[in-house]
C-alpha cells in the first residue's frame, strides 16, 4: 500500500500539478496581502486615526446608516443588526477583532476562502486524479497488475488526503510569511470572542467566550481542512465517473458557485439547506454570522456534508470496482 | 497438461440485450505464439480486455497458469503481461522511472530486473529521457519492457504492430519469436492481418462477429487456401490442360488460378511446357484475409 501511495504521489510532483497549487496559492496571497494593506492606508488616510476603536465605531455607524435606508432587504437588515450588535461587543469589552499582524490576516484570509478558493485548490488535485488516467490510457495498464482494484482506489483517496492536508499547511504557512513582511508576525495570543448563537434574527451572547487567536486559527484549519476533504472527495468522485477531467471540474464548480448563490437568495427555501455547497461557510458559525438558512447551525453542516462525503467514497469504490474499462 | 498456459472456457460477454461475444474457447501452451485474427469489431479487443481483468465476462472462465482470474486475480495477473492497444505511459516520466513505477505494483521486482529488462528491449541509452520525447516504436519496446518485469508466463499483445514502420515492425516480430523461443513464453497476439498472424504465429483463431469459426495452425490453414496464379499464352490451350490436373480453375481477366498444391504444381507445368504452353508467370499467393473468411463462413458475408 505504501508503494501505491507513493507512486500517485510521485504522479501529482512529476506532472507539477503541486507546484502549480502552491504557486497559485503563493500569488492569490501575496495579492490579497498588498489589497489588505491598501486598505488599511487608505483606511489610515480618512479616518486620520489609527486607533481601532475609531475604526470599528465608524463601521458601526456605516452600518446603522444602511439599516436606515429604505431599499434593503429584511434578511440583510437583520444581518446586518447582528454584525452591529457584534462590533458593538468587541467595543465594549475592549477587543480588537482586526488586531493587525500575520495571523490575523490569516484568519481572515481562511475565512474568506473556505467557500471557493480552498476547495477550487484542492480540486485541481482530486478533479484529473481518475479521469487523467483515463484520458492517458494509463488506466489499462494501472488495473492490470496484480492489485486489487479497490486499493488501487484507496491509494488514491489516501493521496487525496495527504494533498489536502499539504495545501493546507502550504495555505497557512504562505499567508503567514508573506502577510508579516507587511504587517508583522506578532498576534498569535491576540484575544478572539467565539460562541456567538443566532437565535430568531437576535445575536445571543451568553455563551460568548475569549481565546487565543491561535487557537482560533487552529479551529478554522480543522474546518477548512474537513471542507476541502468533502469538496475533494466529490470532484474525486466525477473523476471517476466523467472521463472529462474538464467535464468533472465544470460541474463541480458549477455547484460551488451555485452554493454561494442559493445562501443569498434562496433564503425561503428550505430544503436547499441540505446541499452540500450552502454549507461549506463552516467558519461562519464561529463568527456568529446568520445561517443562509433557518435551522442550519455547526452540527447541522458537519453532518450533511460528512453524508455528502460518505456518499461520494461510496459511489467511487461502487462504479471503481465494478466498471468495465473500455 | 501443465504446459497449458492461458485457457479460455466459454467466455461470454453481452452487452445489453447483444452477445458481443459467443462462448469463445482456447488454449495456449508455453512457448507457443497463438494469433487472434479478425476484422475490426469482430470482437478481439473485448476478448483481450476480458483476459487481462478490464472487463468482466458475463460468464465463462478465464485461467492463467491455473489461477481463476476472477477469484485470483492477483495470483493470476502476476503471470501475465499486457499491452492493450497503445502503450500508454506516463509521458512526464522517464522511461527508467515508468518501469520502477510499474515494479512497485509488483513483489520481488527490484532495480537488476529492470536494468535486465531494459538490456532485453535495447532501450539502454534513452531510458534516463522522457517518455514523452520517445518514438512510437521506443513507447512500444518500452510498453513490452513493462510487460515483461514480472516474468510473466503469458504475454497479450493487442495489435503490436499498429502504426509501426517496416523495421519497426520486423524488429518487434523477431522480438516476439525470440521471447517464445528462448523464454518460453506464450504469447497471444491480435492483428487484422493475415500476412501478420503468417509470420508470427504458430496457431491462430479466426474470430469474426464475436465468435471463434476457425482454430488451426497457421501453416495448415494457409497451405490449405494458397492459391497459384498463372499467366501463360496461349490461354485456351493452357486452360484445357489444367482443368484435367487441378481440382479447381477460375479465369479471372487475363490470369487463371488453382489452388496450390506444394507435391504436383512443378508437374503441372511441366505438363505444360511440354504442350507449348509458354508460362509468363507462376505466383504462389496466401489467401486474403477477406477470402479467408468467405471460405470458412460458407460464402456469408464478411460484417460489418
Amino acid at each position: 500500500m505504501n508503494k501505491l501511495i507513493y507512486n500517485e504521489m510521485l504522479k501529482l510532483v512529476k506532472s507539477k500539478r503541486l507546484l502549480v497549487v502552491t504557486i497559485i496559492i503563493g500569488i492569490m496571497i501575496t495579492m490579497f496581502t498588498y489589497a489588505q494593506h491598501r486598505e488599511m492606508e487608505n483606511v489610515k488616510k480618512r479616518i486620520g486615526d489609527t486607533d481601532w476603536r475609531v475604526t470599528l465605531q465608524q463601521s458601526i455607524v456605516d452600518m446603522q446608516n444602511r439599516i436606515g435606508s429604505s431599499g434593503i432587504s429584511e434578511e440583510f437588515r437583520s444581518q446586518l443588526k447582528v454584525r452591529i450588535d457584534q462590533s458593538q461587543y468587541y467595543l465594549d469589552n475592549n477587543i480588537n477583532p482586526q488586531e493587525p499582524g500575520a495571523p490575523t490576516f490569516l484568519r481572515v484570509f481562511l475565512d474568506n476562502s473556505i467557500q471557493l478558493l480552498l476547495p477550487l485548490m484542492v480540486m485541481i488535485i482530486s478533479a484529473d486524479m481518475v479521469s487523467s488516467e483515463k484520458s492517458l490510457g494509463t488506466i489499462k495498464l494501472l488495473l492490470t497488475r496484480p492489485v486489487r482494484r479497490w486499493k488501487i482506489l484507496l491509494s488514491k483517496y489516501i493521496t487525496l488526503l495527504l494533498s489536502v492536508s499539504f495545501i493546507l499547511f502550504i495555505f497557512g504557512l504562505f499567508s503567514y510569511l508573506i502577510s508579516g513582511l507587511f504587517f508583522g508576525y506578532a498576534g498569535w495570543t491576540a484575544p478572539i470572542l467565539t460562541g456567538f448563537t443566532v437565535q430568531a434574527g437576535e445575536l445571543n451572547t451568553a455563551n460568548v467566550h475569549l481565546i487565543p487567536q491561535w487557537q482560533y486559527i487552529l479551529m478554522i484549519f480543522g474546518l477548512g481542512w474537513f471542507v476541502s476533504v468533502v469538496v475533494g472527495t466529490l470532484s474525486f468522485m466525477f473523476s471517476v465517473l466523467i472521463k472529462s477531467t474538464a467535464a468533472g471540474m465544470g460541474a463541480m464548480l458549477a455547484f460551488l458557485i451555485s452554493g454561494s448563490i442559493i445562501s443569498s437568495i434562496a433564503s425561503s427555501w428550505e430544503a436547499a439547506k441540505y446541499f452540500f455547497m450552502v454549507n461549506l461557510r463552516l467558519t461562519d458559525y464561529l463568527q456568529g454570522n446568520i445561517p443562509p438558512i433557518e435551522g442550519m447551525s455547526l452540527p447541522f453542516s458537519l453532518i450533511v456534508l460528512s453524508i455528502w462525503g460518505v456518499a461520494g467514497i461510496i459511489i467511487s469504490f461502487l462504479v471503481f470496482t465494478k466498471k468495465d474499462v473500455y | 497438461m501443465s504446459d497449458i498456459t492461458l485457457s479460455v472456457q466459454h467466455l461470454t460477454k453481452r452487452i445489453g440485450k447483444r452477445d458481443i461475444i459467443k462462448n469463445i474457447s482456447f488454449e495456449l501452451k508455453s512457448g507457443e505464439v497463438f494469433g487472434f485474427l479478425g476484422p475490426n469489431g469482430a470482437g478481439k479487443t473485448t476478448t483481450i480486455r476480458m483476459l487481462v481483468g478490464l472487463i468482466k465476462p458475463t460468464s465463462g472462465q478465464i485461467f492463467i497458469c491455473g489461477y481463476d482470474v476472477k477469484k485470483d486475480f492477483s495470483k493470476a495477473m502476476e503471470r501475465l503481461g499486457c499491452i492493450v492497444e497503445n502503450p500508454e505511459l506516463y509521458p512526464y516520466l522517464t522511461g527508467w522511472e515508468n518501469l520502477q513505477y510499474f515494479a512497485r505494483m509488483l513483489t520481488n521486482t527490484d532495480d537488476k530486473r529492470i536494468t535486465e529488462v531494459v538490456e532485453l528491449i535495447g532501450l539502454t541509452d534513452r531510458i534516463h529521457d522522457k517518455v514523452k520525447t520517445y518514438s512510437l516504436g521506443m513507447r512500444q519496446r518500452l510498453g513490452i519492457g513493462q510487460a515483461l518485469l514480472s516474468r510473466p508466463k503469458v504475454l497479450i499483445l493487442d495489435e503490436p504492430t499498429n502504426g509501426l514502420d517496416p523495421s519497426g515492425i520486423r524488429e518487434m516480430r523477431q522480438f516476439i519469436r525470440f521471447l517464445a523461443k528462448e523464454e518460453g513464453l506464450s504469447v497471444l497476439v491480435s492483428s487484422h492481418l493475415l500476412s501478420e498472424i503468417q509470420l508470427l504465429c504458430d496457431r491462430v483463431s479466426i474470430i469474426l462477429d464475436g465468435k471463434i469459426i476457425h482454430t488451426e495452425s497457421v501453416h495448415t490453414l494457409l497451405t490449405q487456401n494458397e492459391k497459384l496464379i498463372w499467366r501463360f499464352t496461349p490461354v485456351e490451350k493452357g486452360l484445357e490442360i489444367l482443368k484435367k490436373l487441378a481440382p479447381s480453375v477460375t479465369v479471372r481477366e487475363d490470369v487463371v488460378i488453382t489452388p496450390y498444391i506444394e507435391e504436383e504444381v512443378s508437374q503441372w507445368s511441366r505438363l505444360l511446357i511440354e504442350a507449348n504452353v509458354d508460362i509468363k508467370e507462376m505466383n504462389r499467393q496466401i489467401p486474403s484475409l477477406e477470402h479467408l473468411f468467405l471460405e470458412l463462413t460458407g460464402g456469408d458475408s464478411v460484417g460489418e
